[in-house]
Parts: structure tokens; C-alpha cells; sequence
């Protein structure tokens, strides 16, 4: 098959990687190679400085780290990648396709990766530093990396999703089912990252006793605001427990407030946005807005969660706020589309409690404020290196 | 205070002081009014903890964001008083805007309208050239922002052609006949900014040249729909005033900002090239980052507010639009009220996150 295409832009391999990629072996989940290839990347990246973004990709694929991640898998030796990953990535964030490239890489596969079409520095100085490591010392790695660009083109879709033995997508519920338009063989899987919603938890006295509470702050900042609120992981409904609630409240928004005020821009388009958001869950729920004194932090007081509340969620810092006695009331939003729980002074064991008892069918991710968006290789529910590798028996 | 007392005034004759006391008292009587009314607006008001009681002025008022119209149904009278739903354009694909009309309502619209509108044109109706198809108006899922600012205008004239066919070709010899038949007297053109441009200017410019051209020289040419299309092509007003006069003697050229969530009262443009409030509606320009009011001079978002709707809670609207308020009362041009510019939309930010904007380019 020809890979060219007038609309297809090459910006790592060629026509011919693609040609050669059909006929690669696949490798082992971390194969000593490719983690070396990853670490001499993350030596290049982590010597970026003016994107916090690129170097903590760089700082995710040291080989130290990476190492300790194969530790946590006893199949490695039964296991091998399952040939082609088409990686179509979103096209609003700069590094996420990094991590899905790499996750591939890792997995013992061969990758083509879309590459977001906004124009963003952070994709080029991964690239061009993929592209130096692959034309320098690592040859051999050639037919294993194809980074591309191309305007929303059924035809190069079609093309790359007959190909591939995994396709990921990421984007959302609409990419999804515009990707799915495009047949792939009957042997391949998808991986697909869906419309999701998020949720903190807070205990108010835990915050309270906080002695940086600055940092609590910056953590949800980094969860919410840095994201436009935006991501899957960003919360959207921030639960409130413990005895001094309004106290804790208080501060934390004051400090919150504060800190957006500083580092934040709200264009005039997006407070529109939120109070048309506000006033569609008004119209149709008892809510109550908190008083504030601009469109900075919108907080919707409920004291029911109805199944659809996270329906009306929206981004740029809109956030619906409930207090609860116990976490298994938190159940409702719990459904489906529950991606992550960030919290703050709720253990672990809580946790494993309520997830023992309440048995929800959402929620993939536990994580403590502030790490929402920290990239692992099981994300969204998913074991990214065993669902793009296989396992071999031998009886 | 009831519509009526307030359409016997002059549209543009009540001072700052005068227009505030006015739209303060009706504007607050809607707001009571639509609250006890519009169950989605009264749960709207409760959410915020609204106190009609606090109200010093009518910028204190709330207001809605005209997108709210496309996602509720929101009427504040029973359905079967309805007369009329006025849907609102949107980019295709997209959801409408759904305002419903009783008689009392669609009646005052007329009103202000007429009122506002002879101020420019004189009382008495005009021969009328509407710049546009016949089929606008005809095809029901095309009567949108369009069709109904051609039926709105259309009470202005006496007899009414249009200019284009279905095709959106200029009908030249039923203008000839037109012009012909109609000649001396003053006569309304109404249209499109842009399709006035695309398909009335540049076929006359195209017709000169084979020789054959129109007098306007006696028309009055109104004409709304924003300047989106034509910033592309690099053409302001001026531009547009200097080549119609030049293609086709037209001096009397009238710009108008306008929705149809606040049908009838529109904002003409004067002979200074500003947009003016008459005493039924205002203009607010809001602050993106708290809404608060924005000075003279100060770039913002725009509120219209409106004292016609009774029958939906529209009466005070946050637009998607950004403007700026240029004076009030003072205007060369005699007027009192403010008087302002508008800009266009609000910009689009770009927003992170990892839900796309690939499918919706598919």
C-alpha cells in the first residue's frame, strides 16, 4: 500500500518507514533498547526549561523510572508488542501523544502517531529530538517510529486504522465516533479515551491543619486551572467533609481566588460561558450559587447529586461543591464516565472501604491532589503495555 | 409603567437621568414579572439569591446569556398564547434560538420599530427594494435573522420587490421597471451588509461597465447582519458608503445592530456613523472578568436590555458580542441615549484540554 497522501505531512520517518513498519518483529515489553532510546530522550528533554510540560515527560522516561515501572510486571518474558499502534491524539494538548508514543514503544509495538494540528513548540522539540536520536545511535529504531500530521481526512485515517494491530484514541466521545468510521481489522483492539468527568474530595479539618496551605492550593490549581479545568482528570464537583466545613471553605477559596487572580486569564468569551453554564443548571435544578465577588471561581452549592448533575459540568473554573458525612455519598457520580478522585486527608484505606462496599462502575483513578494529571501506564482504567501487547503460552 | 407610556415618547428624547428612571422602573416590572411567570428564570433568580429590593438601577438587574434561549424553552406565558416563535440563525448544525411571541409582545415590537425607523426615514410609507431573494422569506427553515428583518422592515413599504432571485441574481430589468415606475420619489432599500456587497454592489459595478446604471441618488438604504463578511475583503464603512455612492448615487446609508431575541428595538446607525438606544432599549457594556459596568471608551462585552418582552424572559440579554460605549446625550447629530460601536463576536479562547476539536471539523 502507498502511503502518500497530499494532506499527510511526515514529521518523523517517511513513506517507507510506513513500508517497512508492515514487516518489523515485534519486542518485548521494556526491551533493553527501547528503554535506552527513552532515557537518552528524557536527556535531551529534561534539559528544557521553558516548558515545565516537555521536561516532566523528559523526567518520566528516565531509565531509572522506567525500570522501576517494569518491575510491576511478572509476564514480561511471555510477552511480546502486537505490531502496528496507530496513536491518534488530541489536538488541544501539546505532550500527551509523548506518553502515548511512548507507552506504545514500550510495549513492544511499532508506532504512528498523529500529532496535535495546533501548532505547538512542545511537539516539535519532542520530535526533533526523536528524529536526531533515530538518524544518530539508534538506527535500529527506525522502523518503529512515524510521527504524522494531517487534517481530519477519512481516507489517511482509513488508511493508517487498516494498518495498525492497536488503535488509540484519545479526544473524547465525538473524535471516537468519527474515528470509528474507519474500519479496522478484525483482530485489532482500541483503546479509547471518552468524554470522562472528575471529582475531589476534601477533609476540611485535614485541610485545616494544613501547614503549607499554599500548597494544597497550588496542588488544586495545577488539577483544575492549568488545564483550563478542562482535562478528563480535572475535578468538576469538589465534596467536602469533616466538622469545620465552612471554615475550610472560606480559606481555601480565599487562597484559591488569589492565587487565579494572579496567575490566571479569563477571556470575556469564557465567563459568558460559565454564566450560561451556571444558568443552565439553574433552570433546570435547586442549586445556589456562593457569593463571589468576579467570573474567577464559580461555585454551585447542590445538596442533591442527581445522576445528570455531570451533564451540566463546565471548564475555566465552574465547580459544583457538596458536603457529605460519609464518602459513600459521593456514589452517584460514580457512573461511567467517573474517571478520577483527587483528595486531600482521606486514606487509603477509606478508599478501599468505599470501593469494597459502594462497587461503583465508574472511577479508574485515586490519586492525591495535585496528581491528576501525572501519566502512568495504567491510565483511564486501561493496563496501557498489556493492552497493546500479547501474551504467548507455552504448555 | 406600561409600554404604551413609554412609545409615547420620543425615541431619542429622554436625557441620561430620564432614561434611567424609565428603564429602571419598567425593567424591574419585568423582572418581577417573568420571575413569577418563567419557572426556568424564577429557579434562576432563586440560584443567584436575586433581590428585586436592592435595585437602585437597572444595570443591577440580572441578565441572561442569549445562548439560554437555545437550550431552554423559556416562555412566561402559557403555550396557546403564543402567536409567534422567532428562531434565531446560528452556524448550520447548531441550535437555535427559540423566542416566543404573544400578541401583546409581537404587537409592541412593531411598534418600536416603526417608532425608531421613521426617525430616520420620515413618517409615511416608501416604494421598497429588498436586497435580497424572494425565497428567504418563503422558506420556512431559512426564516431565521433574515427573513425576519425583511418582514420587519416591510411595513416601511408601500410596494416591495426583491432584488435577487432565488438564485441570488440581481433581477436587472425589475429594478429598471421599478426605478422607472417610481421615479422622484424617496425609496427604502433593505438588506444584508453583505449580501447588499456580494450580490447588489458588485453586479452594479459589473453592470456599469456594460453601460447601463442606476439612480439610487433618492433611496435610503438600511442595512444590518454585522461586518464579519466583509472585514475578509477589507471593507469598513467608509469604504462601503464611498463605493455605493460612487456605483449608484446612494447617499443615505443607515448601519443597524440588532437581534432577533430583542426584536424591534434596533439600534440605527446615524449620519455621524454611530449606533444609538432609543428610550425602549439600552446598551450596557459589561467587564469580561466580574461584569461590572464599563466606562465610556471601555471595550466590553454587550447587554442589551429591552423593555418589549412580556412574553419571555428577554428583556435583559448578555450578548456573545463585544462593543463600546462612544457617549451618551451628546452625539453630534442631535440624539440623546448612548451611542456606541460594535466590534463583532467575542473572541474564541483557546481552551485546553484533552475533548477535542478534531470531530468537529470531520
Amino acid at each position: 500500500m502507498q502511503a502518500s497522501f497530499k494532506e499527510l505531512q511526515y514529521i518523523v520517518g517517511n513513506e517507507e518507514t510506513i513500508a517497512k513498519m508492515q514487516d518489523i518483529r515485534p519486542l518485548r515489553p521494556f526491551d533493553d533498547k527501547v528503554v535506552d532510546f527513552l532515557n537518552s530522550l528524557s536527556g535531551i528533554l529534561m534539559k528544557n526549561r521553558d516548558y515545565p510540560d516537555v521536561a516532566t515527560f523528559g523526567f518520566w522516561c528516565r531509565k531509572a523510572a522506567l525500570l522501576k515501572e517494569k518491575q510491576k510486571y511478572d509476564d514480561i518474558r511471555d510477552r511480546l508488542g502486537k505490531g502496528i499502534v496507530f496513536h491518534s491524539t488530541p489536538s488541544n494538548v501539546p505532550v500527551n501523544f509523548a506518553f502515548s508514543f511512548a507507552s506504545g514503544l514500550l510495549a513492544g509495538n511499532a508506532n504512528i502517531v498523529r500529532l496535535p494540528g495546533k501548532p505547538f513548540e512542545q511537539v516539535d522539540i519532542i520530535s526533533n529530538a526523536v528524529a536526531g536520536l533515530l538518524s544518530d545511535e539508534y538506527k535500529e529504531m527506525e522502523p518503529y517510529i512515524c510521527f504524522v500530521k494531517f487534517p481530519p481526512s477519512k481516507e489517511i485515517t482509513d488508511f493508517f486504522s487498516a494498518l495498525c494491530s492497536v488503535r488509540v484514541i484519545w479526544g473524547g466521545d465525538m473524535t471516537v465516533a468519527e474515528l470509528r468510521k474507519s474500519d479496522i481489522p478484525a483482530r485489532t483492539t482500541e483503546i479509547t479515551f471518552a468524554d470522562r468527568h472528575s471529582a475531589a474530595v476534601i477533609d476540611a479539618d485535614a485541610y485545616l491543619e494544613a501547614e503549607r496551605k499554599d500548597l494544597v492550593v497550588q496542588n488544586f490549581y495545577n488539577d483544575t486551572y492549568y488545564s483550563d479545568q478542562n482535562a478528563c482528570t480535572a475535578p468538576r464537583i469538589i465534596f467536602w467533609r469533616g466538622k469545620k466545613k465552612e471554615e475550610a471553605k472560606a480559606d481555601f477559596w480565599n487562597r484559591v481566588h488569589e492565587l487565579v487572580a494572579n496567575k490566571y486569564t479569563l477571556a470575556p468569551v469564557q465567563a459568558v460561558g460559565k454564566l450560561n453554564a451556571l444558568y443552565n443548571v439553574a433552570a433546570q435544578k435547586e442549586v445556589r450559587l456562593a457569593e463571589s465577588e468576579d467570573m474567577l471561581i464559580t461555585r454551585i452549592c447542590v445538596d442533591r447529586l442527581d445522576k445528570d448533575l455531570m451533564d451540566y459540568k463546565y471548564n475555566s473554573g465552574f465547580y459544583f461543591e457538596k458536603d457529605i458525612e460519609d464518602l459513600k455519598e459521593i456514589a452517584n457520580i460514580c457512573d461511567k464516565r467517573c474517571q478520577t478522585i483527587t483528595y486531600y486527608g482521606v486514606a487509603e484505606e477509606e478508599f478501599r472501604a468505599f470501593l469494597e462496599e459502594v462497587r461503583p462502575i465508574g472511577i479508574d483513578r485515586i490519586v492525591p491532589m495535585g496528581k491528576s494529571m501525572d501519566f502512568t501506564l495504567i491510565w483511564d482504567g486501561y493496563d496501557l503495555i498489556r493492552q497493546m501487547s500479547r501474551r504467548v503460552t507455552i504448555i | 409603567m406600561t409600554f404604551e407610556e413609554i412609545l409615547e415618547k420620543p425615541p431619542y428624547s429622554l436625557c441620561k437621568e430620564e432614561k434611567e428612571k424609565l428603564l429602571t422602573s419598567r425593567l424591574t416590572e419585568l423582572t418581577k414579572l417573568h420571575r413569577e411567570k418563567c419557572p426556568e428564570y424564577r429557579r434562576i433568580l432563586d440560584a443567584i439569591g436575586f433581590d428585586a429590593t436592592d435595585v437602585r438601577t437597572y444595570t443591577q438587574l440580572p441578565f441572561l446569556p442569549v445562548s439560554m434561549f437555545k437550550e431552554h424553552d423559556l416562555r412566561s406565558v402559557p403555550k396557546e398564547e403564543v402567536v409567534k416563535t422567532m428562531t434565531s440563525s446560528g452556524t448550520t448544525g447548531q441550535a437555535v434560538s427559540k423566542i416566543y411571541l404573544d400578541k401583546a409582545t409581537s404587537t409592541n415590537q412593531q411598534k418600536a420599530m416603526v417608532k425608531i425607523v421613521s426617525e430616520f426615514t420620515g413618517s409615511g410609507r416608501m416604494p421598497m427594494i429588498v436586497i435580497d431573494c424572494p425565497g428567504v422569506i418563503k422558506n420556512r427553515a431559512m426564516f431565521s435573522a433574515r427573513g425576519a428583518g425583511i418582514l420587519g422592515f416591510s411595513i416601511f413599504g408601500a410596494k416591495k420587490i426583491y432584488a435577487l432571485n432565488d438564485e441570488m441574481q440581481l433581477d436587472v430589468e425589475a429594478l429598471k421597471e421599478f426605478l422607472e415606475k417610481y421615479k422622484g420619489q424617496r425609496i427604502l432599500l433593505f438588506g444584508f451588509t453583505f449580501m447588499i456587497w456580494q450580490h447588489f454592489y458588485k453586479e452594479l459595478l459589473r453592470l456599469r461597465e456594460d453601460g447601463i446604471r442606476f439612480d439610487l441618488s433618492n433611496g435610503i438604504l438600511i442595512h444590518g447582519g454585522g461586518w464579519k463578511k466583509l472585514t475578509s475583503e477589507a471593507v469598513g464603512r467608509d469604504e462601503f458608503h464611498k463605493r455605493l455612492e460612487d456605483v449608484c448615487g446612494l447617499k443615505q446609508i443607515h448601519d443597524y445592530y440588532g437581534m432577533v431575541e430583542q426584536t424591534g428595538c434596533i439600534y440605527m446607525e446615524c449620519e455621524c456613523g454611530h449606533l444609538h438606544a432609543s428610550v425602549f432599549s439600552d446598551v450596557i457594556i459589561r467587564r469580561g472578568l466580574d461584569f461590572s459596568v464599563a466606562g465610556i471608551g471601555e471595550t466590553g462585552i454587550v447587554q442589551v436590555v429591552s423593555t418589549i418582552p412580556e412574553s419571555y424572559p428577554g428583556h435583559s440579554l448578555l450578548t456573545e458580542d463585544e462593543g463600546v460605549i462612544l457617549g451618551e446625550d451628546d452625539c453630534p447629530c442631535g440624539r440623546k441615549g448612548k451611542y456606541f460601536k460594535i466590534n463583532g463576536r467575542l473572541k474564541n479562547a483557546e481552551i485546553r484540554g484533552c475533548s477535542d476539536t478534531y470531530a468537529s471539523k470531520f
